[in-house]
């Protein structure tokens, strides 16, 4: 077997596949087809026992009761937000890290941008849940100037969004930006455009596909949260902790997996929008 | 995130909850006889009951509300969990649960012994056959539990016992006395007068809380003809959601984490809202300035019943709890902690009789004047027939709408 193995690099290559190719197909595909056929079974109100029979009523609920509408609305303008947000703030910074940084300083850079992934998930969120809290930091901060912190809400969902997925923006973009050649930008200096017309007709144009990979992962992200929302959304639904409440609180799981899939089929189109720009051959 | 217990001021509260208490009995007629109905609404699967203790098995899986099972770890005075070890060599592991739906989600997966389920998962526990009959010979104390929460159709089907009762209480409105004022006296603060507190109200984060609604609509608008929160045709059900949708406007954020309310109230996020007696003295232990009453519009309110998993893998154990927990001593010092009424009318003899008197635990009477957690069927509660009620599964949906 072993003498085979070596001699058909066909099947070495095949061998050495296999494990990541059933993770793949195994673990996630079929985890998809068991989710949609489990969206269409229904269950029983009063025992929660899961009932077999083959339904479209969950997705007619989800068409016809117009609180579902809404919770999907937000929640794609919500993440949508989040990733023009994250993209303004972080091409600037990318920006400076790629051509102006010295080494050492695009090194330490580098490290700032990754620090926030150091800790946990659920300590950056309580902490932003203590900043925007009566008397927290905001309020302390806006105290002299008469703002008060807009407490739990929608808003303070967003900058939390924004705040976690940042260096998920910042890395693709930097990659892409240090692709661009010096000698582009010079001779673009050299032929009379000024700095911001480089950057708008040079840069930017090269930079976009970057832009559109980081903005895969923070509207995905953005788009299946349900920790953040429910520390610091207060009273405010969106897709992720309605899907929750429906598995963890209610046990309607065939109606949680019809809620599901609308993000699944939401970064479909947003993946096949991506793929056109070229941003998949950039990750 | 930990917090720190102190010993509990619970009769000082009790004492206060004694005063409005009175006010709230008034007008809640023949209740508790009400609520029944769903017992003769199913017939539960054939699952065979323990007949005699056997060796135990070394542990057991509790799955409790919180503050059911404390071990000191929260407070090492507050522990009944240590001294169960001791005595039956079972090892305790405890989970707490915050709403009901959680408790039957967690029992379908069979990984917990025993329950603490109030009313409105206790039946669609037993119909689901997730838990099974009780055998109360095999219970220490069963004959000192009080005969009045024995054989109720909350925990037990066509005169077969599925647990043994633990305990009573009223859902509270809390508030911060130092932003709330005038006190307030009446459910109305957190719904026809929560514009007060705008972004200042909390509410229980659970479908079940639409009976908070529907209670205050049937003191306040007769003309609906609401005569049990838990039995709602199509249009009582609208009305309340359309003032649980008013509410929602001025709501900070709901609850169902109880340390999460507790550091809503100690920030100030939330200054107003139902609440549980436990959380009320977690909160004064934290030092913030909070008070608890029973508004004169009476509450909702849960009975609570030990039942024990069909799918037991330790079921010795998990009796030994059950029996362990139901006796005076484990009982008084639950009934304290958490602020109810004990299942077991002797432990009154450690509690002092001021606690019993405050909690009307021999109260037959007043207990049958609170509102327990019932899940909503079909079939009306309150025995209107010619009309169909609605559900637990559209409460659920008009939760989420409410939500919105």
């Amino acid at each position: 077997m072993a003498f085979s193995v070596r001699r058909s690099p066909g099947l070495r290559t095949g061998l050495l596949l296999l494990p990541p190719m059933l993770w793949l197909g195994v673990a996630y595909l079929l985890a998809l087809g068991a989710l949609f056929v489990t969206s269409l079974w229904s269950q029983n109100d009063f025992t929660g026992a899961i009932e077999r029979i083959w339904t479209l009523d969950n997705y007619r609920q989800i068409w016809e009761i117009p609180v579902y509408r809404t919770i999907a609305v937000r929640t794609i303008a919500l993440a949508a937000l989040v990733t023009v947000v994250d993209a303004l703030v972080a091409f600037p910074i990318a920006l400076y890290m790629a051509k102006f940084a010295s080494p050492r300083g695009r090194r330490l850079l580098v490290i700032a941008v990754l620090m926030p992934l150091w800790a946990s998930y659920l300590v950056k969120a309580y902490a932003w849940r203590g900043i925007f809290a009566d008397g927290g930091l905001i309020d302390w901060l806006g105290k002299p100037f008469g703002i008060h912190s807009p407490g739990y809400g929608l808003l303070a969902t967003g900058v939390t969004l924004a705040y976690l997925w940042l260096p998920y923006m910042v890395l693709p973009v930097f990659a892409g930006l240090e692709r661009v050649p010096d000698s582009l930008v010079e001779a673009s200096g050299d032929l009379g455009a000024g700095a911001l017309t480089t950057l708008r007709r040079v840069v930017l144009p090269m930079a976009f596909p970057a832009l559109v990979a980081g903005s895969i992962f923070t509207f995905s992200l953005s788009l299946g949260d349900y920790i953040a929302v429910t520390i610091v959304g207060g009273p405010t639904q969106l897709l992720g902790n309605v899907i929750y409440e429906n598995v963890g609180a209610a046990n309607n799981l065939p109606f949680a997996a019809a809620l599901s899939t609308i993000p699944v089929v939401v970064m479909f189109l947003y993946l096949a929008a991506a793929r056109r720009t070229g941003a998949l051959d950039n990750l | 995130m930990t917090t720190r217990m102190r010993p509990l001021a619970t009769l000082v509260g009790a004492a206060a909850l004694a005063l409005v208490a009175g006010c709230g009995t008034q007008g809640a007629s023949s209740t508790g006889t009400a609520a029944q109905g769903g017992g003769s609404a199913f017939t539960p699967p054939d699952i065979p009951m323990q007949q005699s203790m056997g060796k135990t098995e070394g542990s057991v899986n509790i799955l409790a509300w919180p503050g059911y099972a404390e071990d000191g770890s929260n407070d090492p005075k507050v522990d009944w969990v240590t001294p169960f070890e001791q005595q039956t060599g079972c090892k305790a592991n405890v989970k707490y649960f915050g709403t009901s739906d959680e408790a039957v989600n967690l029992m379908k997966t069979g990984g917990y012994d025993v329950v603490s389920a109030s009313g409105d998962a206790s039946l669609r526990l037993v119909a689901s056959g997730d838990v099974a009959p009780v055998n109360t010979a095999l219970i220490k104390d069963y004959d000192q539990i009080e005969p009045f929460l024995k054989d109720r159709p909350w925990n037990s089907v066509n005169g077969q016992m599925y647990g043994v009762p633990h305990g009573w209480g009223a859902n509270l409105l809390m508030y911060r006395t130092d932003q709330v004022k005038p006190a307030p006296t009446s459910w109305g603060a957190v719904f026809s007068d929560a514009s007060k507190y705008k972004g200042k109200v909390t509410a229980y984060d659970s479908p079940i809380y639409i009976a908070d609604a529907a209670l205050y609509l049937m003191k306040t608008q007769p003309d609906l003809g609401i005569t049990d929160p838990y039995a709602l045709d199509q249009k009582q059900l609208d009305a309340a959601v359309s003032l649980l949708k008013d509410q929602r406007q001025n709501i900070s954020e709901y609850w169902s984490d109880y340390l999460k309310e507790v550091q809503a109230f100690q920030t100030g996020n939330s200054v107003i809202g139902t609440t549980w007696k436990v959380i009320e003295q977690v909160a004064a232990g934290e030092k913030v300035p909070v008070k608890a009453i029973l508004p004169s519009e009476g509450a909702t309110g849960w009975s609570d019943t030990w039942m024990i998993s069909s799918k037991a893998k330790h079921p010795n154990c998990a009796y030994a709890w059950m029996s362990y927990i139901t006796q005076p001593k484990p009982q008084s010092e639950v009934a304290q902690y958490f602020g109810e009424a004990p299942a077991n009318g002797q432990a009154c003899a450690l509690t002092g009789e001021a606690f019993c008197k405050a909690y009307h635990v021999t109260d037959k009477a007043f207990a049958d004047k609170i509102w327990y957690w019932t899940t909503p069927i079909s079939q009306c509660l309150d025995g209107r027939t010619d009309t169909q009620c609605t559900d637990y599964g559209q409460w659920a949906q008009a939760w989420t709408e409410i939500k919105g």
